[in-house]
């Protein structure tokens, strides 16, 4: 079982400022972290000291921002940052998945009409890696600072940008990345917390998922009536 | 030329799921030595679906560990022949299955017989409504055998199932609760019908009130205490929410895993070789004799295996490319419209209606099986008059749930905003107050909907990739444009608080990307003369007559209904013509 720490900082925050922590100043480049006003939910589940092993200082930075902002905490509960998504995110890049083990990438690549499906020969990780680079150059550009170091007004209107085709980049079309990380964003979010995201299931409870029960044969008989029991994970974890 | 070459056997099966366990079972005590080669990995309930780890969505549902590898094989896509195909890179509109049990492990269950009409499509069609009523591109024919010669073999299936569900009629007459509409049965499901949930119970409300005749879909889900012919014994439905895209812990979904495989593997006449992808069914000089078959093991080895019989019972997309590389038939030419291998190649026309309740409904969705809902036939096949509507086929209607998965089953209004807090605010407020209502429709083959062979992509073996030319055609734009001011219809009599209409215009295109359905069909088509069809109704090749080749890859057009239940039927027809009277006289069971 985890040990809840008696502290007054919001778990969130602390999530944040101790992961950035691990970042060395320099490459920081000196700006503030990422800011912080969204209400922050507790969070006993997820590691205040994890570090990536697939991204590195800047890319971390990025996923952690755009994260909280794609699923912030608010009134309905903790978002995606504290829920441990990217963590989740981080974790996927080392699988098969990441490395586009999953799907046909076998040359030639060529551009087709969207209803033939994915063509790109971007992989998950080389999605990441060079449309991070390409958001993060675009904001020094614009506004002398990487996404991670903008208000929330800004990092919503570039992910809305993003989200509609509005901007895009050379190496990597701008919506390409936006799917990507929404995606995978939804899936730590609301997958079992075995693979990193989710970690209080906090996103399950909210919306009335019971996770792992697997046995309704009772609720069948009983139409229109609410499940009672809350949420448990592949593991037993339940939901506090 | 093959390094390696193993000792002979009676039977070659290639491909390990519904078709090729049902084959070898039955054949099984024929004394045959039977070899099934599967190109995937071994699976069985336990260890491979265990409680808990199978409720796992991300790892099944969305990273489709039970498919195929697309990475190592897939298919190319081009709408038409002028186009360039594209290669199938990620799955999304159809998953082929993968391993042993195949695309029978993380079915839905969903367990129909034909309707008597869809085994005569040409001729019921013609005799309605005219010759000239079919489109002059339009391939639609006959399958070679009708209802009754196929009713005792539909029987044995769903027996061999322990399928659940209410007949709607036993020997000509109609029974309260059951499909109006079905063919004639001689006996009632094994097990009793699956339970609704609240969202059938509405449906069906709403559509008995417009006239129509809703009924509780018959599935292949045991919901009893009850052991098929073969002695194997199945699990009590839970209701659990996992059966799309998974296996099933509870022995209660009908795989091969739960119903064939226990017997089968008692018997010391029959081997199993996992990790086996058979690469072409080899011939001797004449062209007209198949020797055996070759295929790739897991160390990478070429391996020769010959045998006296070769039954391709494979997912329906390679069975389809196995006839092509291994040059058995004749290709089929869409300039010409001559040979037969790849022709009548056919999807499903789907489109669904999503229901957004208030607080005060609640429909639980998470407690599921893969095929809980309520149907209706009323719009199916030639159950109404087309005459003046001009199109052929139908559609089933329905409100299915199939689980809640909240990755993939996640339905929010199409005002919701698509992340930030108002998604969760959407994603919280409709989880649990939305339904679907749903309807699933025939397509018929043309002559410019095909199969051949890719002439770029290969797949992990150097072997070219199957090539699917295919878009949707006026004749089912049409149809499902009827069946959506029927579906809407009902949905309007269902008051909800706002409904999402989802059914393709008159200008769509299919689209690679939502998935859609596995019900691929066609390519290798059963008819009565080698000149219509690849296999006779025995699913026996013409062209070389010890090669039977099995499942949807035969069907000569796509019907509204899930595949299964043909292919099974149809499976346990060809073993029973192999036993009974090839063994006997081996050579050709039809004179062409």
């Amino acid at each position: 079982m985890e040990k809840k720490i008696e502290t007054q900082v919001p778990s969130r925050r602390r999530f944040l400022q101790k992961t950035l922590s691990l970042i060395p100043l320099a490459a920081a480049g000196g700006s503030s972290i990422v800011a912080l006003s969204a209400p922050a939910a507790e969070s006993q589940g997820v590691s205040d000291h994890y570090v990536p092993t697939y991204f590195n200082n800047d890319e971390w930075r990025f996923i952690l921002a755009a994260c909280d902002r794609l699923i912030p905490s608010d009134s309905n509960g903790p978002g995606a940052v504290s829920e441990g998504v990217p963590v989740f995110i981080d974790k996927q890049m080392e699988l098969p998945y990441g490395f586009g083990h999953l799907w046909y990438m076998h040359p030639p690549f060529a551009s087709a009409i969207p209803e033939l499906g994915y063509q790109s020969s971007l992989v998950p990780r080389e999605t990441y890696r060079q449309g991070i680079k390409a958001i993060n150059q675009h904001c020094q550009q614009q506004f002398q600072q990487p996404f991670a170091s903008l208000g929330h007004e800004q990092q919503d209107a570039i992910l809305h940008d993003l989200d509609a085709g509005k901007l895009t980049f050379d190496n990597v079309p701008g919506k390409l990345l936006f799917e990507q990380l929404l995606e995978n964003t939804k899936e730590g979010y609301l997958a079992d917390p075995l693979h990193g995201g989710n970690q209080t299931l906090a996103s399950w409870k909210m919306i009335g998922f019971p996770g792992a029960r697997a046995d309704y044969q009772d609720q069948m008989n009983l139409p229109n009536q609410p499940y009672p029991l809350g949420p448990v994970s592949i593991s037993g974890k339940r939901s506090v | 030329m093959a390094a390696i070459k193993k000792d002979p056997v009676d039977m070659v099966i290639v491909g390990f799921g519904w078709t090729g366990s049902l084959m070898a079972m039955e054949l099984a005590n024929s004394g045959l030595r039977i070899l099934a080669l599967e190109r995937g990995e071994q699976r069985d309930t336990y260890p491979d679906f265990a409680y808990p780890r199978n409720t796992d969505e991300l790892t099944y549902g969305i990273r489709l560990k039970l498919f195929q590898n697309a990475s190592r094989e897939t298919v190319t896509v081009r709408h038409a022949t002028a186009d360039t195909a594209m290669p199938y890179r990620r799955f999304g509109s159809f998953l082929p299955g993968d391993g042993v049990g195949g695309a029978g492990v993380h079915w839905n269950g969903m367990l129909w017989r034909p309707l008597e009409a869809d085994l005569k499509m040409r001729s019921t069609v013609t005799e309605r409504y005219g010759k000239s009523f079919i489109p002059p591109d339009m391939t639609v024919q006959d399958y070679p055998f009708t209802y009754a010669e196929m009713e005792p073999y539909f029987d044995k299936f769903e027996k061999i199932c322990g399928a659940s569900g209410n007949a709607g009629n036993i020997n000509g007459e109609k029974i309260e609760g059951g499909n109006p509409f079905e063919a004639p049965r001689k006996n009632a499901y094994p097990t009793k019908a699956q339970k609704r949930q609240y969202g059938g119970d509405l449906f069906a409300q709403a559509a008995q009130g417009l006239g129509y005749h809703p009924f509780t879909l018959p599935a292949a889900i045991c919901t009893e205490s009850y052991s098929n012919p073969y002695g194997v014994q199945l699990g009590v439905c839970n209701y659990c929410g996992f059966c799309e895209r998974f296996g099933c812990f509870n022995y209660s979904k009908a795989s091969p895993q739960t119903t064939v495989l226990p017997a089968l593997y008692q018997h010391k006449n029959f081997e199993l070789r996992t990790q086996a992808q058979v690469i072409r069914v080899n011939t001797d000089s004449t062209g007209k004799k198949a020797t055996g078959v070759t295929y790739i093991d897991a160390q990478g080895q070429e391996i020769e295996q010959p045998a006296s019989i070769v039954v391709l019972s494979t997912f329906q997309l390679n069975n389809v490319r196995l006839l092509l590389l291994s040059k058995i038939g004749k290709p089929y030419d869409p300039l010409t419209g001559e040979g037969v291998v790849g022709k009548n190649y056919a999807y499903q026309m789907n489109g669904g209606i999503k229901l957004f309740f208030n607080k005060q409904k609640i429909f639980n969705p998470f407690a599921a099986t893969g095929a809980t809902g309520v149907f209706m036939d009323d719009f199916n096949s030639e159950n109404f008059d087309h005459g003046s509507l001009g199109f052929v086929g139908g559609a089933t209607i329905s409100a299915t749930t199939t689980g809640g998965r909240p990755i993939q089953q996640m339905s929010t209004p199409s005002s919701a905003p698509r992340w930030g807090s108002g998604w969760k605010s959407a994603i919280k407020d409709n989880y649990l107050h939305n339904m679907g209502v749903g309807s699933s429709g025939s397509v018929m083959p043309y002559k410019q909907c095909y199969l051949d062979l890719d002439p770029t992509y290969r797949d992990v073996h150097g072997q070219p990739l199957l090539r699917m030319t295919f878009d949707w055609q006026q004749n089912e734009l049409k149809m499902t444009n009827f069946i959506k001011e029927k579906a809407e219809g009902i949905v309007k009599a269902m008051a909800p608080d706002h409904y999402d209409v989802g059914f393709m215009g008159m200008n769509a295109h299919y689209d690679v990307r939502p998935y859609q359905s596995t019900h691929t069909t066609g390519g290798a088509i059963m008819g009565d003369n080698p000149k219509n069809s690849v296999v006779n109704k025995y699913l026996q090749s013409w062209d070389v007559p010890n090669v039977f080749v099995l499942g949807a890859c035969c069907f000569p057009q796509n019907l509204a209904y899930n595949p299964t239940g043909i292919v099974g039927a149809t499976a346990l027809f060809a073993a029973n013509a192999i036993r009974t009277q090839y063994l006997g006289n081996p050579g050709p069971l039809v004179q062409a």
